[in-house]
């Protein structure tokens, strides 16, 4: 098969001189999909920007080549690479949400295409735009073609990227983290429409990603980057059955599962270094726990180790590689042997007692500003977490899980409900007590830190407003402990936030939470704006802390691979209310309701066998206006009569397990 | 004791905005956070230079803030008498230029009137003919001489300054370099700075460099006087403003219900009159108050003094609504920050929220508009007084001298100077200050700072 | 949205009786009627007669809310609140000191001030946005440079010389147009030609540099990469998605000056001798007439309401996500 795309040497750097991609080099084959793998910072995203010419000012392309289809991209004049773009490569990009113009509607977004592109104009441009929608599933194709994007869900205007990128009716399509800011449901629908749209069409794909699943579901081929270098290239089968780059082998390693539960995940340390710090040497030589001297003082080559496999290791270098090879896959085998732990976790006596709580916003209209309706953000939900364990509440975007977790901590009052802290009602009691029973930690360790505050400062916070530890040397000697149990230097008290990376900003906010002794911690999405890597350090903290200060959490996530890592019990929510409850092992080995089904087999999985695809159909229903009977009837491909007339009570399954559906 | 210090009202002020400045400096230097904004104004050559001029012109005000009145040589039973007239340490440097007044207009470096008189020689003859001045050019006994004895004190004076200037460079050198500060742009604008002093001392010693206004006066002297105004109205306003805007605007945004209701209703009220017709009726009636309460006032300067302040309180009490609306604007913002949100699980209380996480986040606002102001407060005061709700019209400043020129637009040959000098002084002084305020917003405005985030 | 609107224009009702207020406390309350008198009568001539008399002619020797000696609602109709402030709400602006009908002048005077104000915005506009939609054209290169160095110049330059300069110039010099006048109809092309330039050379930095900062704010959001990605000229990608989002935020600035340009321009219609509302305000000031700096502030802050007004109506046109909601 011919290649449609031959990049060869690509250097982009910034106006210092800083490379951001430095001397990379791949093919793509007809038809197929080649996926660039990388942490935040690697340079992926920047890589595909240099190959349609549209980097940001400051940014530029320092050399190497690019052939499309022959055509040499960077000999071309910019007026015939607007040709290109959006003709032969067409591309789509991470944020839907920002990427569309929000003051134009979809219909001419997408007629722009064909006018360039196609050169239709007026009755026909207009009716290619309802088919490309309609070719994109949208449903209701010719309505939509008239709406803004802001009438539209995210994944929906995902769709609409895709159908703008076809309407030229590219060779070529790039796309830029397409789904990470979707929902696991909506990235399944997502990625399903690109493989089909692919299969169907024969161009052939460009996937940068962070996700090794979302790889493991789509590449024919991929590359890996690290600190803007490639540093191996596989097909899939052999990067998932053989990673050879240390970082690739940790990456996998560093994946929260089931199957590593009881054991520490293998986290990186340190983070990925900051561009153009490196030029001698290989660039992951400081987190690398295989480096030896060599490793610093000289950049590995680019070695070819198998048919289709090479790699930028000094370990496969020279030396008979098939011999190292072996000797690597011993290693990696051990990380797959799975120590089962036990998943039958007894429940203690319960420390959170959650019943029936409700958090309602009014909806104002009109004139007047009157109240016409409620949005129930969370609508009767129960709950309970004993002494030293971890609760999962799992749902997608828009659910109400943060609203429950703040309703709790009383950032948002509850409408209605009770909050019993052990044993003691919360709800309209005295607040103090409840501000040290219970701390959250934040989702972005960018927003939760004040950037104008040393860590000490920061730290100290929580003890003064509480008046724990009245003596400042106390407070001081405290810090110093709360420093060491998150794993930070003593000395790094005395500096400001932005002077840590990512993953060190969520330790220090862990440390906060802890100042004030609490029993229990809300963690609200602690991991998702980390890098994998990363997160398996967090998780590993948060489960180290577990054990050493019989700490509950009740852990608030959309991601089920940690769920499975980190949770003994585990409750989905939908809309506002719990819809299956149970021990992780009931909830996640054999889930009983339809939405958890869906949920679980939507998420991309790193073996590739998948369970039998549940497609999970629309978008999730507003909480201002919820579907009568049950709220998932109308995406619910087993929905009955009864679910549309009255919301399913609880089934139980087992002692812990419960379930609000119809069926059994 | 010979002379009487006086401390008038603007002065208290710039003395309490001076304080204020100092500590801030001294708070900021200790913090390697808050030092890093201003290390990046510190490379940036034109922010650098325009620092410069504008510390030249704030030295001049600051000399014509110190004020005092001497004693009059005459007793009165054994006290001292004090002479009415309220002089500053800066009029004792330059009082050739406050004393040497001539009859009326002379053109710069003219050594006549500008004007014919009818002058009547030792034989009782009549003619019509240019008069000498009185002191600009006395000493030349031929006025042919002139121009050569301009030309010959200009390279002179511009040789000396420059050797000075030199001097100081070479001297800074070393210290400018060990900051990285931006070393040839300085060195050059001292150099150029300095051979201008130079040049219009070595010719304001027996010439009126910019000539002279109709009663006199000496322009560059009535030039170097409407530094001070203009840099009170730029500043002593923000006393006024940064105060309510700061509180009112974040206590706004953070507390919202019916605090943001009040305060959100006072701000729309104030802003939706026209802020020149809001200053022009408050001027008014200020100027009804003062009229009618005569016996508050000792002397014409105080008057003229307390006028300036009051239009500065009234300059801050109109112009503070923008600033307020901003920083309620960013307030709503930073109260979803997740870190606010932290520090109210633990029960902080809104008051030490506010101080501790929401005024530190918004300074930044307050630095640049406050920055971004002083430039266009400048310019209003020249506005204000031509309308005739400036200042006094006893007070100088450049307001008061471009409306004291307007008159003899219609005259032929046209009075230029007193306008020119007014408007360049302006020019510089708005000029670099604005400069300035940009280099100030692109280190502080972290939207600016992007790209370094870049990829 | 119509209950949107309605909304808004309830809203602009406590604002203006609050305007209202505070425009007579500033007037009646910080300085009594008989201070005014004072002041205005000179001290040579002050006597209680002549105070009284002067307070008379001008309506101004009755009690400030409430008329004790009067009967029924004329308790407080019979008041300096009433027909002074109150009155304003129905535009009857009363008289000025030299005893013509305020609302009157301000009926004739409109036209002079719209005749400069008008064209000035309107040529105005069309020239900052070109001149800042030209330098973000050329952003980040020596063109774009020397354009903002440009601005920050003419900001830095006192509006006064604008005025003088130019009259110097163009009138005297140049002899082209006359230095100041105005007469209606046609003719007075070569009166308001000048001021009009003027105008809009006054504010081409500061104006600018603004809308090319909400320009460059608008290029550098996602949207326009995705433009970007279709195979755009940049032109086209400036055109019609970068300025047609930016007319939000522009919209904000401008269309609340819309009504206040009926005021005209304090300086230039007293530099030019326009016979607008400008000059008749500054000579207002100059002659400290109260009746008519209390007419412009209350006829300024009632269109500065319409301003905001018609801003969020515009809203509603250019932003599909304000109609939608």
């Amino acid at each position: 098969m011919a290649d449609i795309l031959r990049v060869s040497g690509l250097i982009t750097q910034l106006r210092n001189g800083a490379r951001i991609v430095d001397n990379i080099s791949f093919s793509i084959q007809n038809g197929e999909t080649y996926a660039l793998l990388g942490e935040s910072g690697c340079g992926k995203s920047m890589t595909a920007l240099s190959l349609l010419r549209l980097l940001p000012d400051g940014v530029m392309h320092a050399g190497g080549t690019a052939q499309l289809e022959g055509v040499e991209l960077f000999g071309l004049r910019e007026r015939e690479m607007r040709t290109v773009r959006g003709g032969t490569a067409a591309m789509i990009f991470q944020e839907p949400g920002l990427s569309l113009n929000p003051v134009m509607t979809v219909g001419e977004q997408i007629a722009e295409v064909l006018e360039l592109h196609q050169g239709m104009q007026g009755k026909a441009s207009q009716q290619r735009c309802v088919e490309l929608l309609d070719q994109v599933g949208i449903p209701d194709a010719a309505r939509r073609v008239t709406e803004y994007p802001m009438q539209l869900s995210g994944g929906m205007k995902q769709r609409v990227m895709i159908a703008m990128a076809l309407a030229g009716q590219p060779k070529l399509l790039v796309a830029d983290e397409p789904t990470t800011a979707l929902d696991v449901t909506t990235q399944a629908q997502v990625l399903r429409l690109l493989r089909d749209t692919q299969s169907g069409s024969g161009m052939s794909l460009l996937l940068i990603t962070h996700d090794l699943g979302v790889v493991a579901e789509m590449a024919h081929q991929a590359g890996v980057m690290y600190a803007g270098q490639i540093v191996e290239q596989a097909s899939r089968a052999q990067l998932l059955s053989q990673p050879l780059h240390p970082y690739t082998q940790k990456l996998f390693a560093a994946l929260p599962s089931a199957a590593r539960i009881g054991q520490p995940l293998a986290a990186i340390p340190g983070s990925v270094p900051p561009l153009g710090s490196i030029t001698q040497g290989c660039r992951f030589t400081a987190r690398c726990d295989k480096a030896w001297s060599l490793c610093s003082e000289q950049t590995p080559q680019w070695t070819v180790v198998a048919e289709g496999q090479g790699v930028r290791c000094h370990l496969y270098e020279g030396q008979d590689a098939r011999g190292k090879r072996q000797g690597m896959e011993a290693k990696v085998q051990e990380y797959h042997v799975a120590s089962k732990s036990d998943l039958n976790f007894e429940p203690g006596s319960p420390l959170l007692q959650v019943s029936d709580l409700r958090v309602h916003f009014p909806i104002r209209k009109g004139i007047l500003q009157h109240v016409v309706g409620q949005v129930k953000a969370v609508d009767g939900v129960s709950l309970q977490i004993p002494q030293g364990s971890t609760l999962a509440l799992v749902g997608e975007s828009g659910c109400g899980k943060t609203t429950l977790g703040k309703a709790l901590l009383r950032l948002i009052p509850p409408t209605a409900g009770s909050v019993q802290f052990t044993g003691r009602e919360l709800v309209g009691a005295n607040i103090r007590e409840q501000h040290a029973a219970m701390q959250m930690v934040f989702q972005d360790p960018y927003a939760s830190l004040n950037p104008k505050m040393r860590v000490a400062e920061i730290l100290e916070e929580g003890m003064a407003a509480l008046n724990i530890e009245s003596n400042s040397a106390a407070r001081q000697a405290h810090i110093d402990i709360l420093l060491d149990q998150v794993g930070l230097t003593r000395n790094s008290k005395w500096r400001y936030p932005h002077e840590f990376s990512g993953g060190q900003r969520q330790r220090i906010a862990i440390a906060r939470a802890l100042a004030v002794s609490p029993q229990l911690l809300i963690c609200d999405e602690p991991t998702s704006a980390l890098d994998v890597s990363v997160q398996a350090q967090i998780l590993n903290l948060l489960k180290k802390l577990q054990q050493e200060l019989n700490l509950s959490y009740l852990f608030i996530t959309h991601n089920l691979a940690v769920v499975e890592y980190l949770a003994h019990e585990v409750c989905v929510m939908y809309l506002g209310r719990i819809v299956e409850r149970g021990t992780a092992e009931e909830v996640l080995r054999s889930p009983k309701h339809p939405y958890t089904q869906a949920l679980l087999s939507a998420v991309p999985r790193i073996d590739g066998q998948g369970v039998e695809r549940i497609r999970l159909e629309g978008d999730l229903p507003s909480p201002a206006n919820p579907p009568p009977g049950c709220h998932f009837a109308p995406r619910c491909s087993h929905a009955m009569e009864q679910c549309r007339a009255a919301y399913p009570p609880a089934m139980t399954y087992s002692v812990t397990h419960r379930v609000h559906c119809f069926l059994n | 004791m010979s002379f009487m210090p006086v401390m008038l009202w603007s002065d208290a002020l710039v003395f309490l905005l001076l304080a204020a400045g100092t500590a801030s400096a001294l708070y900021v230097r200790q913090r390697e956070h808050l030092m890093l904004p201003w290390q990046r104004v510190a490379q940036s050559a034109t922010a650098m230079v325009s620092l410069l001029v504008l510390s030249l012109f704030l030295l001049i005000g600051l000399l014509d803030t110190l004020h005092y009145r001497i004693a009059l040589p005459e007793k009165n039973g054994g006290e001292t008498v004090y002479s009415p007239e309220v002089l500053s340490v800066f009029d004792k440097l330059v009082t050739p230029l406050r004393t040497q007044t001539e009859k009326t207009y002379s053109a710069p470096l003219a050594v006549t009137l500008y004007a014919k008189e009818s002058i009547s020689d030792a034989h009782g003859n009549i003619a019509r003919e240019y008069p000498r001045l009185r002191y600009g050019g006395a000493h030349l006994t031929d006025m042919q001489l002139q121009d050569s004895d301009v030309c010959w004190r200009w390279v002179t004076g511009m040789l000396a300054g420059m050797l000075v200037g030199l001097l100081i460079t070479l001297g800074s050198k070393r210290w400018l370099a060990q900051r990285g500060w931006p070393l040839r742009p300085l060195l050059i604008a001292t150099l150029i700075i300095s051979a201008l002093i130079g040049m219009t001392i070595n010719l304001a010693v027996v010439y009126h460099v910019l000539g002279t206004d109709k009663v006199g006066q000496d322009v560059l002297y009535l030039s170097l006087k409407s530094i001070r105004t203009g840099l009170i109205i730029g500043t002593v306003t923000t006393l006024v403003t940064l105060p309510l805007a700061l509180l009112l605007g974040i206590a706004a945004g953070y507390l919202r219900g019916w605090v943001d209701d009040v305060i959100q209703y006072i701000y729309t009220v104030l802003s939706s009159i026209p802020s020149v017709l809001l200053i022009a009726a408050a001027v008014l009636m200020m100027q009804v108050t003062i009229d009618t309460h005569p016996q508050w006032f000792d002397n014409s300067a105080s008057r003229a003094d307390l006028r300036l302040v009051f239009l500065c309180l009234i300059l801050g009490v109109t112009s503070w609504t923008g600033l307020c609306r901003l920083l309620r604007g960013e307030t709503l913002k930073l109260r979803e920050m997740e870190y606010i949100q932290a520090a109210q699980s633990f029960g902080v209380s809104s008051l030490r929220i506010l101080t501790r996480h929401i005024m530190p986040n918004v300074m930044h606002i307050v630095l640049i508009s406050l920055v971004m102001d002083f430039s266009g407060l400048v310019l209003a005061e020249a506005v204000l007084s031509y309308v005739g709700v400036g200042v006094d019209p006893s007070m100088i400043s450049f307001g008061t001298m471009i409306n004291a020129a307007r008159m003899e637009m219609g005259r032929e040959p046209m009075v230029w100077w007193a306008l020119a000098s007014a408007f360049g002084f302006m020019l510089v002084l708005v000029l670099a200050a604005n400069l300035f305020a940009d280099a100030v917003r692109d280190a502080f405005d972290p939207r600016l700072n992007r790209t370094e985030a870049v990829a | 949205m119509i209950a949107y609107i309605i909304r808004r224009l309830l809203y602009a009702v406590p604002i203006l009786i609050g305007v209202n207020l505070l425009t007579f406390a500033l007037f009646f309350v910080v300085n009594t009627p008989d201070d005014m008198a004072r002041m205005q009568l000179g001290i040579k001539r002050v006597t209680p007669e002549a105070i009284e008399k002067w307070k008379q002619q001008r309506g101004y020797d009755k009690p400030l809310f409430r008329n004790g000696a009067a009967n029924g609602t004329d308790k407080f109709r019979d008041t300096i609140f009433w027909q002074k402030s109150a009155s304003m709400f129905v535009l009857d602006f009363g008289y000025s000191d030299d005893g013509r009908s305020i609302g009157h002048e301000i009926a004739t005077r409109m036209g002079p001030s719209l005749a400069i104000a008008l064209p000035t915005f309107l040529v105005g506009l069309v020239v900052y946005v070109s001149f800042a939609l030209l330098m973000t054209l050329f952003r980040a290169t020596a063109l774009d440079m020397a354009g903002v160095a440009l601005c920050v110049l003419l900001m830095s330059v006192s509006g006064l010389f604008y005025i003088i300069g130019g009259q110097f110039v163009v009138s005297k010099l140049w002899h082209l147009v006359p230095i100041s006048g105005y007469s209606g109809g046609i003719g007075s092309f070569k009166f308001v030609v000048l001021p009009i330039v003027i105008g809009v050379i006054g504010s081409v930095g500061s104006s600018s540099r603004w809308y090319r900062t909400i320009f460059l704010e608008e290029i550098g959001k996602d949207y326009v990469r995705t433009a970007r990605a279709k195979g755009l000229s940049e032109l086209r990608v400036l055109f019609r998605h970068v300025l047609k989002n930016a007319m939000i935020p522009i919209l904000t600035g401008v269309v609340v000056v819309i009504p206040l340009l009926f005021m005209g321009s304090l300086l230039t219609e007293s530099f030019f001798g326009i016979p607008g509302l400008g000059s008749y305000t500054i000579d207002a000031i100059n002659a400290q007439d109260f009746s008519v700096v209390r007419a412009m502030v209350f006829l300024g802050s009632l269109l500065y309401i319409v301003g905001l007004i018609l801003t969020d109506i515009s809203y509603t046109m250019v932003d599909p996500r304000v109609r939608l909601q």
